[in-house]
């Protein structure tokens, strides 16, 4: 029944690592082919590449899971993906009903661990409903602002027969309103109409919306004029080589878009939420600007920054009567002040501030970046990372021109994601050019997965930017703890070419810039997992940064002094 | 203090919406949250307040609509006026949410609560806690040769000065079941 309401949700894939509680799904698996059964390494491997999936398809991603440490394991990827508004199913298995609550050999009570981490859960105790629990799971991880469910089957439940609830049939109240407000819509015009400094501040709800809300995002930005910024979640939705982008904003963001952003006297937030890694300090966030708030999820309006116009709705939807509205009445922008605002950007983005000097023996990070940016950017590319420096150096070197293109942990900020996200992104786009930018430290917590890029044939490239540190932890101890770099150093690495061998994948390590392009070209042309061990510069740091508690327009660059610019309230913030 | 806003879609256009959203006074509100009644509901909500760190100051629950698997929830909760917007907000988000309302703004609510004391003495405290009992309009619902059980009803204000009269008196216990709230009016909360 399980495989039959997967088959009718039009799922062809899923990632899963079998045990006692879920045998019987597994058996119907082995006895059809129409699903493919991804086998991971470890569960939380198994919810990332879900993740993976769904990110650069747009697709619901699945994943199955045995009971007890099957489901813990499965935890940090549904917290990963609620925080990042991931669509994905998990199934998990459980003890039968009747030992429910007598602590069974690998019983947890999944759904209290996963309530919190999850859209919503359930356990199914009868066998009837059970079809209609998955399609109903299916319509809430997709509706309104997606994210993470899961279904927790006894092990009697999946073992009896039942009746079928077809797809169609499913009952259910859950409705979110896509439709925008019209009159705040037509307000938003307005405010349009009459801006000196606008901006446009896109995040993840753009490409979780659709593509179509992207082309919708291209035409408005046509249509006006006006700069474009993005989040980190929000990258690709409008292309990098576009006009109008000035980049990244936040913490680790471009210089001319946080002073975009400070400067502005119209904010147009975009499926986005004010996250702290982007405001900063809050009160100095923005002062001057009438701020405008689309988003899907009537929690994330007014939730840390206080908006003149929200505008509660699906960003497709919203975007499609925004044009309308902006096109009927024959809107036009306050072009000579617009003008101006633009002088002042290219201003800024004359600062050029991701500029580094690549001299000597030891490749720089932001180098190996560029490289692989120039020699990938005509491939059908996507690309996963894992979290820290070299999470913010991809952001900010590599170029999106498209949204799905792009699978990171943002929220939440999970070490180890990127393996297992490649896999699942790989899995999608058998033909594309898949890599991972990692760093050693987080390519470590879940490296196992190598296998099962062998054992699917899956060419994922793991390009590993290896300083040997913590790079991310060691610049915070560096700016704020005395460079007291306490556990932030990578000792006992293994030689990450013979590792790559030991799994039967192609291993490649390079140090020196002038065999870098040589070195990348080999990777990229070779048919099969590759695991990159770039060595890299050790101290380098990531600039631009806004250090915690600081405004925007108080970022640091690449060779500005970095004494006592965080103070002790800044410091107790992440 | 920053400019007041008129919210949309209130469901009436009294003063009560006249509130500066991102003030730091702090408000009391009583919401009535309509649920699914399934297993597990109850702690999502409560899971809710704890992970995100807003108060509870009463919370009754109890199945309304046996049919239609509806239960009621009514919350007294406080905090700025930002955080009870998160909170409804937060509320309604969840997946068996079926509508959040707060009575505080939604024009006028009556609010009662029932509590049970139990109050033990000889002599004139005996009478002076039935005298009492009789001021405030408490039933005897149980009685020994040495305590009653009262039951009293009311808004918890009332509760707390029947409690605060009954402490020297002898109370030794008490239960209160927390508020239950209806808006004023024909209209139904759906």
């Amino acid at each position: 029944m399980v495989v039959q309401a997967l088959k009718d949700q039009g799922v062809d894939v899923i990632f899963g690592y079998p045990g006692g509680a879920v045998l019987p799904i597994y058996d119907e698996i082995f006895q059809q082919n129409e699903i493919r059964h991804v086998l991971v390494r470890h569960e939380q491997g198994a919810v990332h590449a879900a993740e993976g999936y769904a990110r650069s398809t747009g697709k619901p991603g699945v994943a199955l899971v045995t009971s007890g440490p099957g489901a813990t394991n499965a935890v940090t990827g549904l917290t990963d993906a609620l925080m990042d508004s991931i669509p994905i199913i998990v199934l998990t298995g459980q003890v039968p009903t009747f030992m429910i609550g007598s602590d069974a050999f690998q019983e947890a009570d999944t759904v209290g661990i996963t309530r919190p981490c999850t859209k919503h859960n359930w356990l199914v105790k009868e066998t009837d409903k059970l079809a209609g629990v998955i399609h109903e799971a299916f319509h809430v991880a997709m509706s309104g602002r997606p994210g993470p469910v899961l279904i927790d089957i006894p092990k009697d439940v999946q073992f009896a027969t039942g009746a079928y609830t077809e797809k169609a049939k499913r009952k259910s109240h859950y409705a979110p309103q896509v439709k925008g407000d019209i009159d705040s819509i037509t307000e938003l015009a307005r405010a349009m109409e009459k801006a000196k400094r606008p901006v446009f501040y896109t995040g993840g709800g753009v490409i979780n919306s659709g593509t179509a809300a992207s082309q919708l995002l291209r035409e408005l930005v046509e249509a006006t004029g006006f700069p474009i910024t993005s989040t980190l979640m929000g990258l690709g939705a409008y292309p990098a080589s576009g006009d109008k982008w000035l980049g990244m904003l936040g913490m680790h963001g471009l210089y001319e878009a946080n002073m975009a952003m400070h400067d502005c006297d119209l904010m147009i937030n975009i499926g986005a939420r004010f996250d702290d890694r982007i405001t900063g300090r809050i009160d100095a966030f923005s002062p001057k600007s009438t701020k405008a708030h689309i988003d899907i999820d009537a929690s994330s309006i007014n939730k840390v920054i206080r908006v003149d116009i929200p505008i509660l709705g699906d960003v497709a939807h919203v975007l499609e009567d925004l044009l309308k509205v902006w096109k009927s009445n024959g809107r036009k922008t306050n072009a000579e002040a617009v003008g101006k605002w633009w002088d002042q950007i290219k201003e800024w983005q004359a600062v050029d501030c991701l500029k580094f000097k690549q001299t000597g023996k030891v490749i720089k990070p932001q180098y190996a970046l560029s490289r692989l940016e120039a020699l990938t950017k005509d491939h059908d590319r996507y690309i996963c990372t894992e979290v820290g420096q070299h999470q913010m150096w991809a952001a900010q070197y590599l170029n999106f021109e498209d949204p799905n293109r792009w699978m990171t942990s943002g929220g939440l900020g999970t070490m180890g994601y990127g393996h297992p996200a490649s896999i699942g992104a790989q899995m999608a786009h058998p033909e594309a050019l898949v890599i991972n930018v990692a760093g050693e430290a987080s390519w470590l917590m879940n490296m196992q997965e190598l296998g099962t890029s062998m054992q699917y044939g899956l060419p994922v490239k793991q390009f590993i930017l290896n300083n040997e540190r913590l790079g991310m932890v060691r610049q915070w101890q560096e700016l704020l703890h005395g460079e007291r770099y306490s556990s932030s150093w990578s000792e006992s690495l293994p030689d990450f070419v013979k590792l790559a061998e030991a799994f039967g994948a192609k291993g490649i390590q390079c140090h020196d810039p002038a065999d870098l392009d040589d070195a990348i070209m080999e990777m990229l042309n070779h048919d099969g997992p590759v695991v990159f061990d770039c060595l890299v510069e050790k101290h380098e740091n990531c600039y631009p940064m806004i250090p915690s508690g600081k405004a925007h327009n108080e970022m640091l660059m690449g060779d500005a002094s970095t004494a006592g610019v965080i103070d002790a309230k800044g410091s107790v913030l992440v | 203090m920053p400019p007041l806003k008129i919210k949309k879609g209130a469901s009436s256009h009294s003063a009560y919406n006249l509130r500066p959203t991102f003030s730091e006074v702090i408000e009391r509100h009583t919401l009535a949250v309509v649920v699914e009644n399934e297993p597990g509901v109850l702690a999502r909500v409560i899971g809710l307040f704890a992970g995100r760190g807003y108060n509870i100051e009463s919370l009754t629950v109890a199945e309304i609509d046996h049919e239609g698997h509806r239960s009621r929830i009514t919350i007294v909760t406080t905090g700025t006026p930002q955080a009870i917007e998160q909170i409804k907000a937060q509320l309604g988000r969840i997946v068996s949410v079926y509508k959040v309302h707060d009575l505080t703004v939604e024009g006028a609510s009556v609010e009662r609560e029932l509590a049970l004391f139990k109050v033990a003495g000889k002599g004139d405290s005996r009478v002076e806690a039935l005298r009492l009992a009789d001021i405030f309009r408490a039933n005897v619902v149980d009685s020994t040769l040495e305590s009653f059980v009262f039951e009293i009803t009311g808004t918890p204000e009332k509760i707390d000065a029947f409690a605060e009269l009954m402490r020297p008196i002898g109370l030794v216990e008490m239960a209160r079941t927390g508020v239950a709230a209806l808006g004023r009016g024909v209209a139904e909360l759906m």
